[in-house]
């Protein structure tokens, strides 16, 4: 088998290695080293895909990242990915693709009669259409839209591939690996310097790899091939290839994206895919290089039309032909050295160059060679539907305006180049302000603002003599301000062909009675039509223009349409280019995947999983858990068949009749010692805490400044000058902050200090009339009575050897302790009680049965204390103290807060005492009412009531105080339920409270 | 992603800290007499700064000490960081 347009030695692919590969179902074969474009660019595939807009075929336009037309459809290892470059994307054995945005395939398209249409699609046509009538959309514009348009599509299966993050710090960190990477890289690495070199492209050595130029006695290649093989032996440099550097952050992180396993058929087990690494770099050199500018002429986006600079990649690179018949059309000395190569490995070339009389040792040199070249000649138009078969040219005038006769020549490939646009990305995203420079039309990076320098191409330097000594000299520089050694190294001798000025003449005009789409951004079709259609219509702003027509918005960002797209608004309004000014650049520069942006923060891993120490019991004993904030907690042990709603009552159920035990580990628990504790609690409570017996624990609530209800929870005084504070799991956190604030910014001079021990103790509540026979068998050498220990009181003791903290205090309502003992020896604590409490008929119980419990005593928690509420709406009032100050006390005396009808908690029943009552429920007093239905309050907890066997809700109701009695309606529309309620007090099991004093 | 020099710890990344608004703002003292204009301007209102700027940040995952940080709202720039007690 041979390949028609491939060569036979040129080229860095190793012909060795035959690697197949499927394309739009066709089997193909290619060479290891190949891309995805260059294998199929050998085969003489030019057809790869049709445009988003109106259709048109599309071919290869580019070699590399700039690539606005050939993204594909990638299959690999059973999974898909849209939206790939096949001009990055490797060759691979068994690789597979297709084209996107073809309906029904790419060779017979229907979204093609766009293209036969295009009249009606100018410029906005997305605002100006598809918006009327509404009722079109759904049916019919949206279904056709989405089948028609769009790129890739993307998998809807997990991702099973592994993605990592890497955090690294260097002192140098250098993008690009061209002559000016290799250059900076070399002499830092050299003067001692943490150096990390970043290359997007499998290959090190930029434009190294194609151009005829001499470095030090050696070809550009083989100085690269060195350069980069001593880095690499050098401890303090590392090199990436495969590797973008995608975005410039604040104080000099750049985040970088390798790619690590997509070149391969495979992912090798424990690789992950790609790599995301942030890097925070003291010095940043930007070597990016420039990218070759489209010039722009009648259908230019014909497959067949591409950069000349790509031509020469991959001749030079992959050895391949994109053509045999080239015409090569240029303003400038770049076409010319295309143009040699072709000539070089014998391919005749027709060159037109759109100057008058250039002169160059690089013209020379194609002279010599006998290339046909052309003067003051442009293409007026391609030709040809699928591929390009012949061109249009013509004479054109020396004001370039006037065209000559039109003339017809065979060809077929049209190779262009309208000069080079600098790679800026890089050094706009770290806030630099880019200026324009006149002699390259084009911008350069202005005064840094951030630690970065660029250099070579990127800072519009196009010599290599030139770009080299810039590039030593900063790399020795930069590094010796770091590493303050002066270890230099001399910028080699470099011989390269002397090149002339380009033209500033870019877009060829239309003949007379032509209409040629000529166009701007080729992934977006947007052509020099729709862009003056825009100013036409008003708009000037650049972004405005940008947005309206889509230019530069398609997934290639627009490199190599914007600045056409500038010069065009501005030869339109008279204005010269940096009046104009461009768009902004953000990150990423180039499509990163969202997985790597995940990173391993997926599924479990997307945030810690916390477990209690008797967690394992709880999952041997048939629990059923529930996230509650981070921890794992059971939400009720399931036996046989039952469900939630039945277990959870036999739960709660168990707690009122007998006893139950609660795993409580995940309360958040602060240590609070210094002589001036209780003067920060007297604070930050709202209740007076100066005078608490050392032994006593009291229940507290604690506002935020602006008098909302911030948590609430018990301390207890373990001694004279040392606290125990609870939390609720989910403000653990915050209180911890807020508590270290008022100490450390408020109030320095209270000598306190405060630390977390949540993870230190593992708490159980025993719950239920018979807790107390329970502890008497678990601290058989206690007095534990009533009198020895009271509601609210606290002693310490020997649980079978194992110290533990006791805590008469009663979330359920119930008579009920708290036991605390080291983490260590939770579980040994949980599974004596389960032992002891048999005889009691113990139960454990989860946070179902715990929340029917304290909902149906009317305890608010977390549902109700949402940080919308202050205390009077809790029915806390009773809880602020009148003669002391605290966080948070000013604010209640606010207009609202005191309002006659102030929301306050309620109990609801349903009348019919059977329909339970969704949460988020309105309650509203006529259900027939106009909407918006006047809203009075909300259903904030639902349980079903065990002592009454009928549900009860607790509800935050408008002027609650003065409801109880009134019949309104509970409505949930998203349940589409409406329910007859009667408002009753919220505390609806043991109204006075005498259980838990018992 | 801000680099921020914690006076405690040293030059930190900024997902170690939690921002804690103007450091400027002083809380009035408890039990003192005050208008509701100046507890409204203690607890509410806010200047939203275009530059220099004083502000707290809490070392959360770290030394869990609040720091003060001059930064400059527009740019980042981080002019100079100071203990929780010291003053500018
Ligand atoms: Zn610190």
């Amino acid at each position: 088998m041979t390949q028609d347009f491939r060569l036979d030695t040129v080229g860095l692919i190793n012909r060795d290695k035959k690697l197949s590969f499927i394309f739009n179902g066709n089997n193909y074969f290619g060479y290891e080293g190949d891309t995805l474009a260059s294998a199929l660019l050998a085969n003489g595939v030019h057809l790869i895909g049709r445009s988003f807009k109106y259709h048109r075929p599309r071919g290869f336009f580019g070699a590399g990242v700039d690539e606005p037309y050939a993204v594909v459809q990638l299959y690999r290892n059973n999974e898909t990915e849209p939206n790939v470059k096949a001009t990055e994307q490797e060759l691979f054995e068994g690789l597979e693709a297709k084209s996107v945005n073809c309906w029904p395939s790419v060779n017979f398209d229907i979204g093609a009669i766009n293209n036969f249409l295009k009249v009606f699609l100018p410029a906005g046509f997305y605002y100006k259409t598809f918006m009327w009538p509404k009722s079109f959309w759904y049916k019919v514009y949206e279904p056709f839209i989405r089948k028609a348009a769009g790129l890739g599509v993307a998998s809807t299966k997990h991702d099973k591939e592994r993605y990592e993050h890497k955090y690294e710090y260097c002192d140098l960190l250098i993008a690009g690996s061209g002559p000016a990477g290799l250059a900076s890289a070399y002499a830092a690495a050299k003067n001692g310097a943490r150096v990390i070199l970043a290359e997007d492209k499998p290959r090190y050595g930029g434009t190294l790899l194609t151009s005829e130029v001499n470095i030090g006695n050696q070809t550009g290649k083989e100085w690269s091939e060195n350069i980069i093989t001593e880095l690499k032996e050098m401890p303090n440099v590392t090199v990436r290839n495969r590797s973008q550097v995608f975005g410039y952050y604040d104080h000099n992180m750049l985040v970088m994206l390798e790619k690590i396993s997509d070149h391969l058929p495979k992912t090798k087990k424990y690789h992950p895919k790609q790599r995301l690494w942030y890097i925070r770099a003291k010095e940043v050199l930007i070597s990016s290089g420039s990218i070759e500018r489209p010039l722009v002429f009648g259908n230019n986006d014909t497959p067949g039309v591409m950069l000349s600079s790509a031509a020469k990649e991959y001749l030079k690179v992959y050895g391949v032909l994109v053509g045999k018949k080239p015409l090569i059309f240029t303003n400038n000395d770049s076409g010319y050295e295309t143009a040699i190569e072709f000539k070089k490995n014998g391919v005749e070339p027709i060159i037109l160059d759109t100057r008058k009389e250039p002169n160059s040792e690089t013209i020379e040199e194609a002279k010599n060679l006998g290339i046909q070249i052309k003067l003051s000649y442009v293409v007026v138009a391609a030709k040809g539907y699928k591929k390009v078969d012949s061109a249009e040219i013509a004479k054109i005038s020396d004001n370039k305006n006037n065209l000559g006769a039109l003339e017809n020549i065979n060809c077929d490939c049209i190779c262009v180049s309208g000069f080079w646009t600098p790679t800026i990305h890089l050094a706009s995203q770290s806030g630099n302000k880019t200026k324009f420079d006149k002699n390259i039309d084009a911008f350069v990076p202005g005064v840094s603002k951030q630690n970065e320098t660029t250099l070579g191409a990127a800072n519009g330097k196009f010599t290599l003599e030139e770009t080299l000594k810039d590039s030593f000299d900063a790399g020795y520089e930069l590094s010796k301000k770091i590493t303050k050694n002066e270890n230099k190294i001399l910028c080699p001798k470099v011989v390269e062909k002397k090149k002339t000025t380009h033209d500033k003449f870019w877009c060829v005009p239309l003949p007379k009675g032509k209409t040629y789409k000529r166009f701007l951004d080729f992934q977006n079709d947007v052509a020099v039509s729709d862009v003056e259609i825009a100013v036409k219509e008003g708009y000037r702003s650049i972004e405005h223009v940008k947005r309206y027509t889509t230019l530069g918005m398609a997934t290639d960002q627009g490199k190599t349409s914007n600045l056409n797209g500038l010069q065009l608004v501005s030869n339109i309004e008279n204005k010269i280019v940096p009046e104009v000014g461009h768009t902004t650049f953000r990150p990423p520069y180039t499509p990163v995947t969202i997985g790597a942006i995940v990173g391993r923060e997926v599924g479990k891993h997307s945030r810690p999983t916390r477990k209690s120490p008797i967690h394992y019991w709880h999952e041997k004993n048939n629990a059923v858990f529930v996230d509650a904030g981070v921890w794992l907690r059971p939400r009720y042990y399931k036996r046989g068949n039952e469900t939630l709603f039945e277990g959870s009552k036999r739960e709660a159920k168990n707690v009122r009749t007998n006893v139950g035990v609660c795993d409580v580990t995940t309360l958040g628990k602060i240590d609070i010692k210094g002589p001036d504790a209780a003067e920060l609690l007297n604070r930050v409570y709202t209740n007076a805490w100066l005078k608490l017996p050392v032994g006593k624990a009291r229940y507290g609530v604690m506002l935020r400044e602006d008098g909302i209800v911030m948590d609430d929870g018990t301390t207890t005084r373990i001694s004279e000058n040392h606290y125990h504070m609870t939390t609720t799991t989910a403000q653990a956190a915050n209180v911890l902050s807020h508590l270290e604030y008022y100490l450390q910014v408020v109030w320095p001079e209270l000598n306190v200090n405060v630390v977390s021990t949540t993870e230190q103790w593992a708490g159980v509540a025993i719950a239920g009339p018979k807790s107390r026979d329970l502890l008497k068998k678990l601290f058989p050498k206690i007095d534990v009575s009533n009198e020895g220990l009271p509601f609210m009181g606290y002693l310490e003791g020997e649980l079978f050897g194992v110290h533990a903290r006791i805590f008469r205090i009663s979330f359920s309502g119930e008579l009920a302790y708290e036991v605390n003992v080291e983490s260590d020896n939770g579980s040994f604590m949980w599974e004596k009680i389960m032992e002891l409490g048999k005889n009691f008929e113990i139960q454990p119980y989860g946070t179902e049965a715990l929340s029917t419990l304290r909902i149906e005593m009317g305890h608010v928690a977390g549902s109700e204390l949402d940080g919308r509420t202050i205390p009077y709406d809790n029915s806390l009032e009773g809880m602020i103290s009148k003669k002391k100050d605290f966080i948070g006390k000013r604010s209640l005396n606010r207009k609202a807060f005191v309002a006659k009808d102030r929301q306050k908690v309620v109990g609801v029943i349903p009348l019919d005492k059977k329909t339970s009552i969704p949460e988020g429920s309105h309650l509203v007093k006529d259900k027939n009412a106009q909407l918006p239905n006047p809203k009075l309050g909300y259903i904030s907890a639902s349980c079903w009531s065990v002592e009454f066997d009928n549900p009860f809700s607790l509800a935050i109701l408008k002027d609650g105080k003065n409801m109880i009695g009134q019949k309104l309606f509970a409505m949930s529309p998203l349940k589409n339920k409406t329910i007859a309620v009667e408002i009753v007090s919220s505390h609806y099991v043991d109204p006075k409270g005498e259980r838990v004093r018992s | 992603m801000l680099h921020i020099k914690c006076p405690h710890c040293g030059m930190r990344s900024q997902n170690e800290f939690s921002y804690g608004g103007d450091a400027t703002v002083k809380r009035p003292e408890l039990n003192k007499e005050i208008s509701d204009q100046e507890w409204d301007n203690f607890v509410y209102n806010r200047k939203s700064l275009r530059g220099k700027h004083l502000e707290l940040w809490q070392h959360l995952s770290g030394c869990r000490q609040w720091i003060k940080v001059e930064r400059d709202t527009a740019t980042h720039e981080i002019f100079k960081t100071l203990k929780a007690n010291e003053d500018i």
